[in-house]
């Protein structure tokens, strides 16, 4: 991994909360909405507790990450649920040399 | 384009920034003002408000935007400038109160917080420029709401300048007298240091040195909590262990600010500087640098024992910090500051952390004696003195050390004092009540150490 700040698109989607139906159908769908790819998701459920974890492209993105960062987190708290659109090098450069 | 994410890679970064309190401090733009000369004062009134204005336009903003990007808090966005003592060398106390209004303007149109570099460096002496800011002081303090004043009396290379110590006991005192209503907050906007850097981000002591680039952004993180918690997961481990355990743990969190200091620094185009790694408190419960230390194993920070611990805590930050970033600079250590931090309160008021401890406590880490308020009746000559002290742990240490104290007008040892948001409220401090008045009365230099001449 290089450490200069290269123009990655991707984005990592976190959805934590008291697991209902249709959390994935929701963020899934507001995605597509605005065409944000995803490339990767993985998901679980510990003591009903829901936990997703998303690997996002915004490249086709009609949405910019911090409007989407913003959308979704409001929308998730009326849901019940802690909603995370974060830039991935975050993640990077957090825990990898 | 391979997906390499780890589940509890992304877990632990999301559980420090929302439980343990792990954010940026700040984002810091230096601005350099030696381009400000006129020779009237209204044109250097008018050239520091435009040059200010016109470059840290954009920074709340990209703060702003940057924290939502990454989903991790930016809690202050401030400026420093070159110390005015030098940029307006020629002005009056007069002009110099009017440069500091100057500064609040600019500071409240660009929207950061707080603006520092109401500085004077008068390790060796004063110049006309030194002392006309320097006497302008207390006034500029208490009528601006933004503006950062330091000064700097001493270093390992020049020794200590007791005549400016003394003066500054006196300033300190005018500042609390004058914002007597307020807790005496004009002191706690106050800095005085020994080794002084050119290139901390954090407040009330930054400024932006004379050997610094025009404009540069510079990064102070944060993250006691997330330290804290790590020395609480592992109650068994041995000191090589619990090093070990902090130096990675600091490695991610300067991370955080290598990487926020990139990413303001291409959105701004502005060179980027430095990471201060230091482990600045909070008053939030959580965000204590006491409570790390009491999670090594000590009953309450103050205790003995207290020093050791803060230097293990100290050295293990920079070392992982160092490997973190590709500049580090500022003060770079663990921040010890009374007033903002929890549990040093806590420890204040159980008895356990006097003022001699702390004095003890800044041999081992960054910064010094900071925010602590003194009692109401505490002399210019007392005040003078404790900075003296500090300033020599500096010197002949090799390091920083500052002083930022804060006579609280009207209040005696045991009182509380509320300074409000990040500057929080503390007890007041017993002092010793022997004089140290003919003392600091000598006048002139300490010289500087032999360690000194290293040339």
């Amino acid at each position: 991994m290089t450490l200069s700040l290269e123009e990655s698109n991707r984005a990592i989607i976190t959805v934590l909360g008291r697991d209902h139906t249709g959390i994935i159908a929701w963020v899934s769908g507001r995605l597509a909405e605005y065409h944000v790819n995803i490339l990767d998701i993985s998901q679980t459920i510990v003591d009903e507790f829901f936990t997703m974890i998303m690997v996002v492209d915004l490249k086709p993105s009609l949405i910019g990450l911090a409007d989407l960062a913003r959308t979704l987190e409001q929308e998730g708290t009326d849901k019940g649920l802690q909603v995370k659109a974060q830039h991935e090098d975050i993640f990077t450069f957090m825990h990898r040399i | 384009m391979t997906i390499t994410f780890a589940r509890e890679e992304i877990q632990q970064t999301i559980k420090m920034i929302h439980e343990e309190n792990l954010d940026i401090r700040t984002i810091t733009m230096g601005i350099s003002l030696l381009d400000c000369g006129s020779d009237n004062i209204a044109g250097i009134e008018k050239k520091i408000y435009e040059k200010i204005t016109k470059n840290a336009e954009r920074l709340v903003k990209v703060g702003e935007q940057i924290s939502v990007r990454y989903g991790i808090p930016i809690i202050n966005k401030r400026v420093s400038v070159t110390p005015i003592a030098v940029a307006a060398a020629r002005a009056n106390t007069e002009e110099m109160v009017r440069i500091a209004k100057v500064l609040d303007r600019a500071a409240r149109e660009v929207g950061v917080n707080f603006i520092g570099g109401f500085s004077a460096l008068v390790q060796k002496g004063f110049t006309a420029g030194d002392l006309a800011l320097i006497n302008a002081i207390p006034q500029a303090l208490s009528e601006t709401e933004f503006v950062c004043a330091s000064v700097n009396i001493g270093t390992t290379k020049a020794g200590i300048n007791m005549d400016a110590v003394l003066k500054m006991g006196h300033v300190i005192l005018k500042c609390a007298q004058l914002t007597a209503d307020k807790d005496g907050i004009a002191a706690a906007k106050l800095v005085v240091f020994c080794n002084a850097p050119e290139d901390n981000p954090f407040m009330a002591g930054a400024f932006h040195g004379v050997g610094e680039p025009e404009c540069v952004i510079n990064v102070g993180v944060s993250g006691p909590g997330v330290v804290a918690k790590v020395v609480k997961e592992f109650p068994q481990a041995d000191f090589s262990e619990l090093s070990n355990l902090i130096k990675q743990t600091a490695f991610k969190i300067t991370r955080m600010g290598e990487l926020i200091g990139r990413a303001a620094s291409k959105a701004l185009n502005v060179p980027f500087g430095i990471v201060d790694l230091s482990l600045a408190p909070t008053p939030a419960i959580g965000d204590s640098v006491a409570e790390i230390l009491e999670n090594m194993g000590l009953e309450r920070c103050g205790t003995h024992g207290t020093t050791a611990a803060l230097a293990l805590l100290n050295d293990a930050v920079k070392k992982g910090g160092a490997m973190a970033s590709s500049h580090v600079g500022g003060l770079s250590g663990a921040f010890i500051p009374v007033s903002e931090d929890a549990g040093m309160i806590k420890a204040v008021e159980v008895g356990a952390l006097t003022l001699d401890k702390l004095e003890a406590m800044t041999c081992v880490c960054s910064v010094g004696l900071d925010m602590i308020a003194l009692p109401g009746d505490v002399s210019a000559e007392t005040i003078a003195a404790i900075i003296a002290d500090e300033a020599a742990i500096g010197m002949i240490n090799k390091k920083t050390t500052a002083a930022r104290l804060i006579p609280a007008i009207g209040k005696k040892a045991g009182d509380r004092v509320e300074y409000g948001g990040l500057l929080g409220g503390a007890p007041v401090m017993e002092i010793h009540p022997f004089s140290s008045k003919m003392f600091v009365n000598r006048g002139g230099r300490i010289p500087a150490p032999i360690t000194s001449l290293t040339n």
